[in-house]
């Protein structure tokens, strides 16, 4: 496992997630991590408890772990979402769009093609779970 | 028509860049082909039989002589000197080296064309109304909103790793000329009693091995929703779309196991989240986008007559011109569909003399139609004897719009690795064998459509008149279909029984339209025959 990139000033929590399951299931735990298949709406209730969610990505093509992060940063979530596995250098932009703010891939990225990649898209054309204003905004502020 | 700002540019030269930067780390090995699969794939770079195939986008169909002529440099730069326009209103290249494409992309980007997300699992260049803007019938211009669409599904940060691939088309009209139910969204922009305008969303429309006209969720999103509500069906897709097996994947089986009804419960209640997200664009956009496509400066004096003197002229009016709105006016259409051509091909040379046509005749406008031949969409009816002339001298004047010449055809087995069969030499043959009998005009209307494979590129299931080949045995086998339409009389054509070899499928097409000329009564086309009568005396005329 590679080094954690991470977005953000505060400490990183220091013990495991927990599974959606067990979490829901009277854990106390503050970090939890979401499979492809589970509903990130399930966590809605429990926001405040939560200092990080990791979304799992056990193959770089199953797209739902994008889907969960943005629902949960809709919901208000404010703690660090890592997005961590099959995680490949060419899809961060769209991550950190999707609000993700750390990144714990499979396999260490080189830090120049990660610098690249957040430096590529000048604009945006769509509103997404970062602060980005999209350019059909600009074009009628 | 629509023309890029500064941000668009700045857009698709970025994605240049980025594609360059990919290419080079998969040359150095950076990149594993797996890894590098989807990211060129969303730049249009698919790998076929012999060689790369690059998909390039034309939005809506639209484009100028100057994009045009673009297409055919490339066509003899990096290609073989030809390419192939498809039922997505794009066109693609099929001999395309690896090396060549980001170079590909950054020609396209100095002219306002790109390749982006013309392949891939991701949402899809739009498709619309190819007599947008020109025909009498439809409520407003339905490209504006499908320029809308195209900002906003390009580069999703949350749907580009969708469950597979995502087209949408839009149109607006009760006539459907761009297979709008067949699609994973179909869009149809209404106008409601109080004539406010709105969007009836249909969803999980396809074709493919299984074939699905798509249901209407919503028959009325008003436009300061309309990309909240389509962002809301993509995410339910995204998240409950099926994964487990590619062929279950596309939304039409996620629709049909849910049920239309679940489906759009499950929408409303995602957009219901998504409404205070602050997802909808300014509605100063979409009329900031409207004013790229108002009318062009129309002679208002057009001479309404036609000099029909000449009889081969005469032909190609009635059979290749299509009213328009405007009087003195028509949109005239260029077939690509020559005898015993392969259809949809056109020569860099046709296509250059096709930009100047669209110069000179049609306010530098031509569209690409979803039956793979190209419209000029303004002509003047005073203009059409000098245009016909020119198309004639080009090879490019067969009249055979919507008759059994007019085929749709996959790439099939010349190009395609999913194929079984080659589609090219049945429309081929079949082209060369009416016009032999002399049986294309006096057939009218017919669709057929030819797919090398169950994947159904070619259409086949909307076909009056459908062609699927199929592997039997290491011998390829067709099979037909009949009563298949993809307008706004959508349904799905049904087999006939044992298939054919390659001669006798181009037999079983001529005798079913024998039963069709027995049987038919005033007006009607084969489909309306076929519909009228059924399937039995097809099959006893071709089995006995």
């Amino acid at each position: 496992m590679a080094d954690t990139l991470r977005y953000r000033d505060d400490e990183p929590v220091d013990h495991p997630a927990v599974t959606v399951d067990a979490f829901l299931d009277q854990s106390n735990a503050s970090a939890v991590r979401i499979e492809p298949g589970d509903d990130a709406r399930a966590l809605v209730p429990h926001l405040e408890r939560l200092a990080l969610v990791e979304v799992n990505f056990p193959a770089f093509g199953d797209g739902r772990g994008y889907s969960s992060a943005r629902i949960l940063r809709e919901a208000g979530f404010e703690g660090e979402l890592r997005a961590v596995g099959d995680v490949l250098v060419d899809q961060l932009a769209y991550m950190r769009r999707c609000g993700f703010d750390a990144f714990e891939p499979d396999e260490q990225f080189d830090m120049d093609d990660v610098k690249a990649a957040f430096e590529r898209w000048p604009e945006v054309y769509q509103s997404a779970a970062d602060s980005r204003t999209p350019i059909w905004t600009k074009r009628h502020a | 028509m629509y023309a890029y700002d500064q941000y668009d540019q700045a857009m698709v030269d970025a994605r240049v860049e980025e594609f360059r930067d990919q290419a080079r780390r998969r040359l150095e090995g950076k990149l594993t082909e797996d890894q590098f699969k989807p990211l060129r794939l969303m730049n249009g770079l698919y790998l076929q039989l012999h060689a790369y195939m690059l998909r390039v986008a034309i939005p809506y169909g639209t484009l100028n002589s100057l994009q045009m002529r673009a297409l055919a440099d490339i066509a003899e730069k990096y290609d073989r000197g030809y390419g192939h326009f498809t039922t997505r209103q794009n066109i693609q290249y099929n001999w395309i080296k690896l090396e060549d494409a980001a170079d590909i992309l950054a020609d396209l980007a100095k002219v306002e064309m790109h390749a982006i997300q013309t392949s891939g699992n991701c949402i899809r260049n739009i498709s619309s109304d190819h007599f947008a803007g020109a025909t009498a019938d439809e409520v407003v211009d339905p490209r504006p909103y499908a320029e809308l669409l195209r900002q906003w599904s390009s580069f999703h940060p949350e749907f580009s790793y969708l469950p597979r691939k995502f087209k949408i088309a839009v149109i607006a009209s009760e006539k459907d000329r761009a297979a709008m139910r067949l699609h994973d969204i179909g869009i149809n922009i209404v106008q409601n009693d109080t004539g406010e305008l709105g969007a009836a969303f249909y969803v999980g429309g396809g074709m493919g091995r299984t074939p699905m006209i798509a249901p209407c969720i919503n028959a009325f999103v008003p436009l300061d929703h309309f990309v909240t509500y389509a962002e809301a069906c993509l995410r339910v897709y995204n998240r409950y779309g099926r994964r487990d097996n590619k062929y279950k994947a596309r939304i039409k089986i996620l629709v049909h196991e849910l049920g239309a009804e679940e489906y759009t419960r499950q929408v409303e209640e995602e957009f219901a989240q998504l409404l205070d997200q602050g997802i909808e664009p300014p509605l100063a956009e979409l009329e900031r986008i409207r004013t790229f496509f108002e009318d062009p400066p129309f002679d208002g004096d057009a001479d309404a007559e036609i000099d029909r003197s000449d009889p081969d002229f005469a032909v190609w009016v009635d059979r290749n011109t299509v009213p328009h709105k405007q009087p003195g006016y028509v949109s005239a259409v260029i077939s690509l569909k020559p005898v015993g051509g392969i259809p949809g091909d056109a020569t860099a040379e046709q296509m250059r003399l096709m930009a100047d046509l669209a110069k000179d005749y049609s306010f530098d406008e031509c569209r690409v139609m979803h039956t793979q031949n190209i419209v000029l969409p303004h002509v003047r009816k005073a203009d059409l004897h000098a245009l016909w002339t020119a198309l004639e001298d080009a090879g490019l004047g067969s009249p055979n719009l919507d008759t059994v010449e007019d085929i749709i055809a996959c790439p099939g087995l010349d190009y395609c690795s999913l194929a079984n069969a080659r589609s090219i030499p049945v429309a081929q043959k079949i082209s060369e064998r009416f016009a032999a009998n002399g049986k294309t005009g006096t057939l009218g209307e017919l669709k057929l459509k030819i797919s090398g494979c169950i994947n159904a590129c070619g259409h086949h299931h909307a076909g009056h008149i459908g062609i699927l080949g199929v592997d039997r045995k290491g011998v390829e086998n067709y099979q037909l279909l009949l009563g298949g339409s993809e307008a706004e009389d959508v349904s799905l054509a049904k087999i006939t029984g044992p298939g054919f070899d390659e001669n006798g499928i181009v037999d079983a097409v001529e005798t079913v339209t024998s039963v069709y000329e027995r049987e038919r009564q005033d007006g009607e086309r084969f489909v309306d025959t076929y519909r009228r009568i059924g399937m039995n005396p097809f099959k006893e005329a071709l089995y006995g």
